[in-house]
């Protein structure tokens, strides 16, 4: 239907201002329903509708408008000429220029300036003014930064039940992938959801690992092999010896056989240098160090039992739990025990009883790691209980170098691989000490605590730069050291070998003395047998010595806790007069 | 006096090293030059407004100062302009290496 609504206005009224008045409402139109139109429709389903109430906003855009640039040469012609003179007719040009070198000003002016322009000229000619005269010396970087380490990058173990980070490996090629061997060391503590897997994880990728190697028990340890970077070695909690190579998968390429293996946990396994590039040796705590070709995984090549009467007994034998090997000196090689012993080895020698050349005592506990300092291969580095020892390969006696007793137990050490002087070492409160003996010899340089649990492996990179800490959670951190700490400082080599000179010879002459002394015993209780037969007194039977031994402990640690108290006493006292102020 | 100039400009040019001197007037005229005419001007021309520019930023830096000579060392060479009010002496030179 139509609707219509005619508007009419006088022509005259045109143009005339508009005069608005008031006006009741009028209805116009009422539509009213129609409901047999309601036939032409159906009802819609209920449908969800949702309705927002939030602040409206609208985008806009804006760009600024464009800055349009051109190249533009600039053509020099010659210019400035006077009115009345063409500058293509020559006559005129020299004319012109023949006034103005007659001009008064002209002269003077270019005299002036010919002598400053002389002076300067002739400096030039003298010497060369912007000569770098210092261009040899270095520049000495005085390194005035606090030594720091920076977490850049943590990996955590994907799995739902967390293993222990017991070793870690870098790759040798440019230390871009980390390879993790994860196993749960604490006793009977394996449960069945534990996964047997190791990963190997690329430094960029903290999400997920690059990829798994799936042994048949886990792996304790892992190594790449240096010369190859597709091969690793895995010693398990089994005592088996496996190998993988990347390019084949995750599953390992052989396994030595049960029968021929280790009978306990294969602790360290390391690459041996030869032609071939597939010797490797292990050690566990069974006792036993063993050989093997890993072409040939069936049985190992050599064996060697560590029984310090040099009898080849396997129940008399030390549980081997670090191995050493330098492959500057490929024939000597050194085993850390768990009765805190460390064996030298000698890998030539004819019989098995030669093997073991000497051993060194000191240490209280398991060694957990042993290594030689790479710039002066004579001196080796141990952790083990509550300290870490430098030792110098001629003094058996002792260690040329001890850190102080910590409070928390140390679960392994390096030597950094660019500063003969800086080492680390991680402890059970999961912190990481660098060392630095030049710098200061009562107290690590720095101390980062990296978590909160215990770090159980460490490992440094190639270039000193970066450092791997596995924890007892599966977390591996990697951290960055400041520069100051692994870049080489001008007499360090020097200062080194001084120390180290230092405290082997003091250790020498403790050890003659002490020699001498017991020389001088000896003979005296040689002499006083043949006068007295049986004088009893300075024997104490075991018993005895127990008791006595206790009455001491427990009196020193009382004496420590009364320390402890007064100093709290003390505390108090202080605060107190502060308080009466107010 | 004629001769004077002539001998101060000859001595310059004959110094070791110097490659090319340039007599330039307030307008960009170049009075005297060792050089061709196209590298003249071309030197005239750019050395002019840059001197210009030079002497206008250490006078809005200290407007008692005055600039007394620009030196411009580049790789091949070094230029020295001598500034004065009316005229400017440009001098080319390779230094000593």
């Amino acid at each position: 239907m139509e609707i219509v609504y005619v508007y009419t206005k006088k022509r005259n009224e045109f143009g005339r201002q508009c005069n608005f008045s008031d006006r009741s409402a009028e209805l116009h139109v009422d539509i009213l329903p129609d409901p047999s139109l309601a036939v032409n429709f159906i009802e819609r389903d209920p449908c969800d509708v949702p309705i927002q109430c939030t602040q409206e906003m609208s985008e806009h855009e804006v760009n600024t408008e464009r800055f349009e640039s051109d190249t533009r040469g600039i053509n020099h012609v010659e210019g400035g000429w006077p009115k009345d003179v063409n500058p293509h007719e020559m006559e005129q040009t020299i004319r012109f220029r023949k006034k103005v070198e007659k001009d008064e000003n002209y002269i003077s002016t270019v005299m002036q300036l010919g002598n400053n322009m002389e002076h300067c000229i002739k400096q030039n000619n003298a010497i060369d003014i912007y000569r770098e005269y210092f261009e040899e010396e270095e520049v000495v970087e005085e390194s005035e930064v606090q030594p720091s380490a920076k977490t850049i990058n943590v990996f955590r173990d994907p799995n739902e039940v967390k293993r222990t980070a017991s070793s870690l490996s870098w790759h040798p090629d440019g230390s871009r992938k980390l390879a993790v061997a994860y196993s749960s060391l604490e006793f009977q503590k394996v449960s069945k959801d534990m996964s047997l897997n190791s990963y190997i994880w690329d430094i960029e990728n903290p999400n997920k690992p690059e990829m798994t190697l799936k042994p048949v028990s886990p792996l304790v340890c892992l190594e790449y092999n240096p010369k190859d970077c597709h091969i690793l070695v895995g010693g398990s909690y089994n005592g088996q010896i496996a190998y993988w190579d990347t390019r084949k998968g995750s599953q390992p390429v052989e396994m030595s056989t049960i029968e021929h293996s280790h009978r306990d946990p294969v602790y360290r396994v390391i690459w041996l240098q030869s032609k071939t590039g597939t010797d490797t040796f292990s050690a566990s705590t069974d006792g036993q160090v063993l050989w093997w070709d890993i072409r040939k995984m069936s049985e190992p090549t050599e064996r060697l039992i560590l029984d310090p009467n040099k009898k080849g007994n396997l129940d008399n034998a030390l549980g081997a739990i670090s191995l050493e090997f330098e492959t500057t000196m490929p024939t000597k090689f050194m085993v850390g025990t768990e009765q805190g012993l460390v064996v030298s080895c000698n890998r030539k020698a004819k019989t098995p009883a030669e093997k073991i050349v000497c051993m060194y005592s000191g240490h209280h506990g398991p060694i957990y790691a042993l290594q030689r300092n790479p710039f002066f291969p004579k001196n080796f580095l141990t952790v083990a209980d509550w300290t870490a020892r430098i030792w110098s390969e001629d003094i058996k006696e002792s260690s040329i170098m001890w850190t102080k007793y910590h409070t928390a137990y140390l679960s392994d050490g390096s030597w950094s691989p660019v500063r003969p002087s800086v080492f680390f070492t991680i402890k059970m409160d999961g912190t990481l000490d660098v060392w630095d003996f030049l710098f200061k010899q009562n107290d690590p340089t720095l101390s980062v605590k990296v978590c909160d649990e215990a770090l159980n492996s460490l490992r440094v990179q190639d270039n000193g730069h970066f450092l791997a800490c596995g924890s007892q959670l599966g977390t591996v951190t990697l951290l960055e050291i400041s520069s100051g700490l692994c870049t080489l400082q001008k007499n360090e080599k020097a200062l080194a070998t001084a120390m180290f000179e230092r405290e082997t010879k003091r250790e020498k002459i403790l050890e003659a003395r002490h020699r001498e002394m017991r020389l001088k015993e000896r003979s005296r209780s040689e002499q006083s047998k043949e006068e007295d037969t049986k004088e009893g007194d300075g024997e104490e039977s075991p018993e005895e010595l127990i008791t006595r031994i206790e009455k001491d402990f427990y009196e020193i640690v009382e004496a420590e806790l009364k320390k402890r108290d007064k100093g709290e006493e003390k505390k108090a006292i202080i605060e107190l007069p502060l308080e009466s102020d107010i | 006096m004629c001769a004077e100039v002539e001998e101060t400009l000859k001595r310059i040019q004959t110094h070791k090293g110097v490659i090319g001197t340039i007599v330039v007037n307030a307008e960009g005229i170049p009075i005297r030059t060792t050089l061709d005419n196209s590298t003249t001007v071309q030197y005239a021309g750019l050395l002019h407004q840059l001197t210009m520019k030079a002497r206008s930023t250490v006078r809005d830096i200290d407007p008692q100062n005055d600039l007394t000579f620009l030196r411009i060392r580049s790789k091949k060479h070094e230029i020295m302009v001598a500034p004065d009010k009316e005229y400017m002496l440009i001098v080319i030179q390779n230094p000593s290496e």
